[in-house]
């Protein structure tokens, strides 16, 4: 027995299976979000009050890079845009412009995944060190004349791994000044070195997860994000090669199946779109 | 709903954002009086247009079919 309306609309609802799992199936993924999202929320408006690193457990804020967030925004609409032109140009009937779009829907998504890596890169090299004095210092470190890199698990430094290496100092290029709502104070310089003495320092982190609630609550929803950008980047790729077969034995079923692809990528963007206020801005 | 749909809801959405932004930075320049956020609120401001303008052009674009 054939399984009905898996490409034909069912005539009551106007709706054709697909559509109405992949709907179900977003529905579960708001709630998931939506946990994470009240999980930040919460976890924001209960931090003491205070400015980051002088009050330990205080919000930090302005850590975050403002235009490259602006800028994969930007990316992400844009893959948003050509998405639906892809599958806009099925519709009406232009195979050659469909792949196009969908080619340049997947480039978008690996420039916004190569973006946010770059990102990360900055934030598993960003120290924060506080001193003996009761000072806390920001910003990225040099130890041996090399900078930590977050590819490199073991790159990572602590007073007592400093202290096992025989490292005396550390080169710290400060970050620039901010106000208490975290922005760049007018000519704030970003390339403000100090030396400091390691027998000076108390302990230092860098920008990961362990460090504070912050960044342990940003790298998991936005890598959750990351993983859904992949996933939709993966499947969207595949429809427009290998998958795009079906184009010729059932072309009323592949531009549904690049509905569904459609809808669930706009589902990642509008995440990101409601992320990155919340998580960049406020 | 269809693509058709949700691509409005989501053009929408990235609307509100824009003006927010746009807000958001005129905010800081006012604070700082840093010329780089009133660029960027100029920025996010002409990217409010451009998006209400697509939205306009996708519609009449898509016009045929249906928001089901």
């Amino acid at each position: 027995m054939e399984i009905p309306y898996t490409y034909k609309a069912r005539p009551d609802t106007g709706l054709y299976n697909a559509k109405v799992g992949i709907w179900l199936f977003l529905a579960s993924e708001i709630m998931l979000f939506g946990a994470l999202f009240s999980a930040y929320i919460l976890l924001r408006v209960s931090a003491p009050v205070g400015f980051w690193p002088d009050v330990a457990l205080a919000w930090p804020r302005g850590l975050l890079n403002i235009p490259i967030g602006t800028f994969n925004t930007a990316v992400l609409i844009t893959s948003s845009v050509t998405v639906v032109l892809a599958w806009a140009a099925l519709k009406m009937n232009n195979f050659a412009r469909f792949r196009v779009y969908m080619v340049i829907t997947v480039l978008c998504a690996f420039a916004f995944l190569g973006i946010k890596s770059f990102e990360y890169n900055d934030k598993f090299s960003h120290y924060v060190i506080r001193l003996q004095d009761g000072k806390a210092l920001t910003g990225h470190i040099e130890v041996d004349g090399k900078h930590p890199r977050f590819w490199n698990f073991s790159d990572q430094w602590s007073v007592a791994k400093l202290a096992d290496k025989k490292v005396t100092k550390i080169k710290v290029e400060m970050d620039p000044e901010r106000d208490v709502n975290g922005h760049l104070k007018k000519g704030a310089s970003h390339h403000h070195e100090v030396e400091v003495a390691v027998s000076d320092i108390v302990s230092m982190g860098s920008y990961t997860p362990a460090t504070h609630p912050f960044f342990a609550v940003y790298f998991l929803i936005t890598a959750l994000h990351g993983l859904h950008v992949l996933g939709g980047a993966l499947v969207l790729g595949y429809f427009a090669f290998p998958g795009a077969k079906m184009w010729k034995s059932n072309p009323e079923q592949f531009i549904n199946r690049i509905e569904v692809g459609g809808l669930f990528w706009h589902f990642v963007d509008l995440v990101w779109i409601f992320l990155f206020p919340v998580v960049y801005l406020l | 709903m269809s693509l058709k749909a949700f691509h409005i809801v989501f053009v929408a959405a990235s609307v509100i954002l824009m003006a927010f932004l746009s807000g958001w930075s005129f905010l800081a320049y006012q604070e700082t009086h840093s010329t780089e956020y009133l660029v960027w609120s100029l920025c996010a401001a002409s990217s409010v247009v451009g998006l209400v303008i697509y939205g306009r052009f996708f519609l009449r674009k898509l016009r045929n079919i249906s928001f089901l």
